[in-house]
């Protein structure tokens, strides 16, 4: 009602009506055949604002949910913006196929969409959407999005607890317990220390040794690896 | 209480102004930028009317492009899936050198730049080109180089409707030239992965260009392959943010 008003009104600021509150809801499906998302982050925050950018180095916030999981510092660092911000919708690890939705009633300043989580098993991979403009008009849109390295830790693909903390080499978790053990590691460095598109797990057949203890006819994927739908009311 | 709410409105609608006006650049790194590359190819007959910034970044892990062209002209895609690589096409895309492309255009119908180096994974160039009015089809191309004849971009995107100061971003994927077998034989590669050879007129692949399937690595599996894990690549492999700046 109060929209049809202010068109009404004035209607020569028609092209800055994106700046209403809004609210939306945000469906992710995990597409992947076998990759497991940890607790999502989604936020609608002002241009200034992001969760991550291709082409940077990632913060320590993206850092710890990469490598770990732990959203905790991300939405610290949103609570200090103007962001409206969901943690955690699934709750719990989104499995394959499976979808988890937010709704998010979002300021007037608010108008981009992000999110982010870790992908498992991976030493440093995240799902993640940088800076989506939510549209103006009412409507359901859907976007695929990709599979990032966040560049911080070598993507040696051994599995090993404890090792979700920043900065410990490993991969914390794979939730399918379908990775082997024994593994040599398949690289001990990373050249790019930038948010990248990720290059994939590599694998191997042995699940006793070889250099990876994940597997190469499981733990693969190619993107996109989610897609999101957004409602916008 | 709803005038309260428009009143309201109206000053924050007041702010996106105010935010809209500033531009949706903010995701420069200024990172290994070189925008001082003077056009190659300008015409003296007309009138250059606008000026675009594209800053183009590589996302991948570890294939080094190629210095990335940008091209803008009055239309005609520069390939097509499905379809044979031109000869000048099949250069760039094995070897990374773009100035058969370049010099394959009637000069008073494009205008190009041409990055000044390679660009490295993880790191943006931004190039900047003025053109008159008749040219608003843009073109960029870079190769892969750790690759046999791997290269990413578009060809014919029209950018006449973006406004002064819009900005659009692009991803874009890998295509294979479908000029050179993908053996990743020591030789082959042009890139530091190898230093090998780059163009070869002979072709011996499918001839058509395609979506890229990837390469195959001997880490995983391909024993006479050069290229490693850290070679591999998914899709997108690099990102354009164009915006118009006159």
């Amino acid at each position: 009602m109060n929209k049809t008003n202010f068109l009404i009104v004035s209607a020569f600021s028609l092209t800055t009506f994106a700046a209403a509150a809004a609210e939306i809801d945000v469906t992710v499906q995990n597409t992947t055949h076998a990759m497991y998302f940890t607790p999502l982050i989604i936020a609608a925050h002002a241009m200034d604002a992001s969760i991550f950018t291709s082409g940077q180095a990632a913060s320590s916030e993206l850092q710890a949910m990469a490598e770990g999981g732990d959203i905790s510092g991300l939405e610290s660092l949103l609570s200090g913006t103007t962001a409206n911000t969901i943690s955690n919708p699934a709750p719990g690890l989104l499995i394959p196929g499976a979808a988890a939705t937010a709704t998010l009633s979002t300021d007037s300043a608010n108008q981009y969409l992000s999110l982010s989580a870790m992908i498992l098993p991976t030493n440093d991979g995240f799902v993640g959407l940088d800076s989506w403009k939510i549209p103006e008009e009412a409507g359901t849109y859907t976007i695929k999005i990709n599979a990032y390295d966040a560049g911080t830790e070598a993507n040696n693909e051994i599995v090993s607890m404890g090792s979700g903390a920043p900065g410990v080499l490993g991969i914390p978790a794979a939730p399918g317990m379908d990775a082997g053990t024994g593994g040599l590691g398949v690289t001990t460095s990373e050249s790019n220390a930038t948010v990248h598109i990720h290059r994939g797990n590599l694998g191997d057949d042995d699940i006793a040794g070889g250099n990876s203890d994940l597997s190469n006819t499981v733990h693969r994927w190619l993107n996109p690896v989610a897609t999101v739908t957004v409602v916008v009311k | 209480m709803k005038y309260s709410t428009i009143k309201q409105f109206l000053l924050l609608t007041g702010v996106a102004v105010i935010l809209s006006a500033c531009s949706d650049n903010d995701d420069n790194n200024g990172a290994n930028v070189n925008n001082d590359d003077a056009p190659t190819i300008t015409s003296d007959d007309v009138v250059m009317d606008y000026q675009y910034q594209v800053t183009v970044t590589n996302l991948t892990h570890g294939q080094p492009f190629s210095p990335p062209t940008l091209i803008v002209n009055t239309g005609a895609p520069l390939w097509e899936v499905g379809q044979p690589a031109s000869l000048a096409l099949e250069k760039l895309a094995e070897s990374g050198d773009s100035s058969d492309l370049l010099s394959s255009f009637d000069q008073t119908q494009a205008t190009s730049v041409v990055s000044t180096g390679p660009l490295l994974p993880g790191n943006s160039v931004d190039l900047s080109l003025s053109i008159s009015e008749q040219h608003t089809y843009l073109h960029l191309l870079t190769m892969l180089v750790n690759t046999n004849d791997a290269f990413s971009g578009l060809t014919n995107l029209d950018i006449s409707e973006l406004a002064l100061n819009e900005t659009t971003i692009v991803t874009l994927g890998v295509y294979d030239a479908g000029t050179e077998e993908n053996s990743e034989l020591a030789g082959t590669i042009p890139g530091p992965a190898d230093s090998g050879t780059g163009f070869e007129t002979q072709r011996d692949d499918t001839d058509k260009v395609s979506v890229h399937a990837g390469v195959v690595t001997s880490d995983d599996g391909l024993l006479q392959s050069v290229l490693t894990q850290a070679d591999r690549f998914d899709n997108p492999a690099m990102k354009l943010t164009i915006t118009r700046i006159k």
